[in-house]
């Protein structure tokens, strides 16, 4: 449609439409992203070190979130904690998704018999429950990170290949890809260039909500005592270590128990007010 | 004669997504006089569709009416608030839409429907309104008035349903009718039914009303005055057969030019002397699991031969659901056939894509209809172009480079589209990107499947013009299945005439005004003609017409 412009353009930055809600929770995510990093140069006590006289010391000038059950530093905990949470869940949530993704679009292209063994595979695995599951496999492997990261990403690939072959199904029928078959394209092709870059976008907010849930399992196991040994502790493991301080309204438990809620709220309103492209391009 | 509808100084705007706001009806005035039917012609994008709906007061998400008044029986839709609105929608002023089947209710039993709107508005007993729709079912000649509406929508077919959506707009007597392409997606010789049956309940009922449409020749046999748009904007106004006979404005007379693509000179080699390039033998394809005698469940297409010679065009038309594209798909190989054989160039064809070779795959090319779905959306222009090259011709990126150029000059594209993707372009350039994808890969043979049926007339002939400038260039051969008779008439040597999945006869386009079969006169004497008089002057056997059209 060719028309006159009415009224002057107003120009958007990069050519994307962000809004407000989705740049506070990039900024929070972004902020526990530094603090994973940073962790180790900027705590100001050792982790295991006990620094307070008292246990479930409230809030003060030396110890920022006051100190846990043992009377040490609750700041340096909590920042440690960051990288355990957000380590192994991103990790587990990039084996989760780059495998079921590309399985996923697999069994969309090639239809058929690897269709069929693959989603009744992985439809046996999903039914088995995901909490009993991890706690089977951690009370018999016993508890290390590389076994948490493994155990979330086997549980979260059904899933992950579930959403990615419903979509990759649906584009799989269309023209252009009919059009790449016939024209003689592999299998590697078919999945980088025509189906992948059409469903990223879907699959990477999924990612994000399933990011969301590794979370808060890895917290439950923690919670259970069966996720990262002590004296290193993920968020979870210092919401049960602390729990006792419950009573007192320890900043101990509360302070965990928020970093858990902070992150997980600040990645969902993040995935969901993603960018969008503006497609007016006269207007850039 | 007081007008029944008044509109003046009409602006809709719209708004885009950076926030920016277009003018899409640039001021513009309309009149309908009582028991007047008003045309609004135009291609996609002229705004025929967002004036109509402004009789409503409805202007579409994300468009607003910002400037003039809309009268309609003496209420300016513009002022009146959303609940008068709805208050007159339905009981004053009806819609017919494009689709039919996307407009009823698939879970609801046709009658309820139908009936709705008296319900809705109280204009009358409902035991009444039964009575009415089952008189306006016989007046639309629709079958077996008195039990069409116990049925679900997916009972009957399109050109029925487009009727009884008709019944329901009409059935509390609005003052004024909006029809919007309500024949597009039918073929023509149903189309010749819904047409008729329009223009008796019309003219009984003294409607008035607007008509939206892109096609001039059905436009002339239903409206009183004719309304050109373009770009939001009334090029001219005038009677149906002042327009027809006496267009002024030069894109009147482009559109009145596209209706009837000229024949272009063709070689005079006679079609069987010249060498054969695709020998299709008694091919037969279905879908559906095999049955016991290796037969599937379905059969689209049933021992259809055809000849293909070097550099000439063959034509496949028939109606929807007589297996061309099908065949079309068995000739690229998407779908194997279960039985014949496909011979190109002297070599048998493997009958699956997967069992040619990648030369044998270069040199037959298919294009397909809807170039939204044939190009990937996440790929620019210059990917969609320089995959073929890198695949079939192995070229590095600067020749690559180079032959994207000259392929954009090929199909007449600007040479700057190269890093768009298919979503910024309109429907006939990504048309053309779809064509010089094809032509990328050097084939011998291109196969158009239904290549126009999506675009608008004037583009449609662009793209047909095009298409015969390549062919005398690059020495192609085209198999062109439409539904579309005059465009297959205005390029191809010879046609094909498909009828529920078999060939039914083959005849060169200057004997078409003589068909022998019964199907195909019937099929080509469907083809709105440039004639107001020429629906009341048609004379169609009623025995074919019933023996050949499933209503």
């Amino acid at each position: 449609m060719t028309s006159a412009v009415t009224s002057t353009p107003r120009r958007p930055r990069f050519g994307y439409r962000i809004n407000a809600v989705g740049v506070a929770g990039a900024l929070i995510v972004l902020f526990w992203i530094v603090v994973a990093f940073a962790a180790p140069a900027i705590i100001p006590h050792p982790i295991g070190d006990i620094v307070d006289t008292d246990y479930f010391g409230p809030m003060s000038r030396e110890l920022w979130l006051g100190s846990d059950y043992l009377g040490r530093d609750m700041t340096s905990r909590i920042l440690m904690g960051a990288r355990y949470t957000l380590g192994i869940s991103v990790a587990a949530v990039i084996i989760a998704g780059v495998s079921g993704v590309t399985l996923g679009m697999i069994a969309a292209i090639t239809g058929g018999a690897v269709d069929m063994v693959l989603s009744r595979f992985l439809d046996a695995l999903n039914s088995i429950p995901s909490k009993l599951f991890s706690l089977v496999v951690v009370a018999a492997v016993g508890s290390s990170i590389p076994v948490l990261i493994v155990t979330m990403a086997v549980i979260y690939i059904p899933g992950a290949y579930r959403f990615a072959r419903a979509l990759a199904v649906n584009i799989n029928t269309m023209d252009f890809v009919v059009v790449a078959r016939i024209r003689g394209e592999s299998l590697f092709y078919l999945i980088r260039a025509e189906i992948l870059p059409n469903i990223i976008g879907p699959v990477m907010v999924d990612l994000g909500l399933r990011f969301v849930f590794i979370v808060l399992l890895l917290s439950g196991l923690s919670f259970l005592g069966l996720g990262v040994k002590p004296p290193y502790a993920d968020w979870g493991a210092l919401v049960r270590e602390n729990i006792g301080g419950l009573p007192y309204a320890a900043p101990a438990v509360i302070v965990p128990s928020l970093a858990i809620a902070s992150l997980t709220i600040a990645v969902n309103l993040l995935i969901d007010n993603l960018p969008t492209k503006i497609r007016d391009r006269e207007a850039s | 004669m007081r007008s029944l509808v008044q509109i003046r100084d009409l602006v809709v705007e719209a708004t885009t997504d950076s926030g920016r706001t277009i003018e899409i009806i640039k001021g513009v005035d309309l009149d309908i006089a009582e028991g007047e039917i008003v045309a609004l012609i135009g291609e996609s994008g002229s705004g025929k569709t967002t004036i109509a709906m402004t009789l409503m007061g409805y202007a579409r998400a994300g468009c607003k009416i910002v400037g003039g008044s809309v009268v309609v029986d003496g209420v300016d839709m513009v002022a009146l608030p959303e609940k008068g609105r709805a208050a007159l929608r339905g009981a004053t002023i009806a819609y017919v839409p494009q689709s039919a089947a996307a407009a009823f209710n698939p879970a609801i039993r046709i009658m309820d429907q139908v009936v709705e709107v008296v319900r809705i508005h109280g204009v009358m007993p409902i035991e009444e309104a039964r009575a009415k729709a089952v008189s306006l079912f016989r007046a639309l000649s629709l079958p077996n008035p008195d039990s069409i509406g116990d049925r679900y929508p997916h009972q009957v077919s399109g050109g029925q349903l487009q009727r009884l959506a008709a019944a329901m707009a009409l059935i509390a007597s609005p003052k004024v009718l909006i029809f919007d392409e309500p024949t597009t997606a039918l073929d023509v010789t149903t189309q010749v039914e819904v047409l008729r049956a329009f223009k008796s309940v019309i003219s009984a009922n003294r409607i008035a009303g607007i008509y939206v449409s892109h096609d001039l020749a059905v436009v002339a046999q239903i409206a009183d005055r004719i309304v050109v748009l373009r770009n939001g904007e009334v090029q001219e106004t005038g009677t149906t057969a002042d327009i027809l006979a006496r267009a002024q404005h030069p894109y009147t007379q482009q559109l009145l030019a596209a209706v009837a693509p000229h024949h272009g000179s063709r070689p005079e080699t006679s079609a069987t002397t010249a060498e054969a390039l695709l020998e299709v033998h008694e091919v037969s394809v279905g879908y559906g699991p095999l049955r016991s005698d290796g037969r599937p469940a379905i059969l689209a297409v049933e021992n259809v031969s055809l000849r293909v010679a070097r550099g000439r065009n063959l034509g496949i038309i028939g109606e929807s659901g007589c297996g061309k594209s099908t065949l079309a798909r068995a000739i690229a190989g998407i779908l194997p056939p279960f039985a014949g054989g496909v011979v190109f160039d002297g070599r048998e064809l493997g009958r699956s894509a997967r069992s040619r070779s990648p030369d044998q795959l270069r040199q037959v090319q298919i294009v397909f209809q809807h170039a939204d779905t044939a190009l990937n959306p996440a790929q620019t222009v210059e990917d969609i172009l320089g995959r073929p090259l890198t695949f079939y011709h192995g070229m590095a990126r600067k020749p690559r480079s180079a032959r994207i150029d000259q392929l954009l000059d090929m199909v007449k594209l600007p040479r700057s589209l190269r890093l768009r993707r298919p979503a910024e372009l309109s429907g006939g350039q990504k048309q053309r990107v779809n064509f010089a994808r094809a032509l990328a890969a050097d084939p011998k043979l291109i196969v158009c499947d239904e290549i126009t049926s999506a675009l608008d007339t004037v583009v449609a002939a662009a793209i047909i013009d095009l298409l015969k400038e390549l062919q005398r260039e690059l020495d192609l051969a085209y198999v062109f299945i439409s539904h579309d008779l005059s465009m297959v008439e205005a390029i191809c040597d010879d046609i094909v005439v498909m009828y529920r999945g078999r060939k039914i006869e083959q005849i060169t386009p200057e004997a078409m005004a003589r068909p022998e079969h019964p199907y195909t006169q019937l099929l080509l004497s469907s083809v709105p003609k440039l004639d107001p008089a020429w629906l009341d002057n048609l004379r169609q056997d009623p025995e074919q017409v019933r023996e050949y059209c499933q209503h």
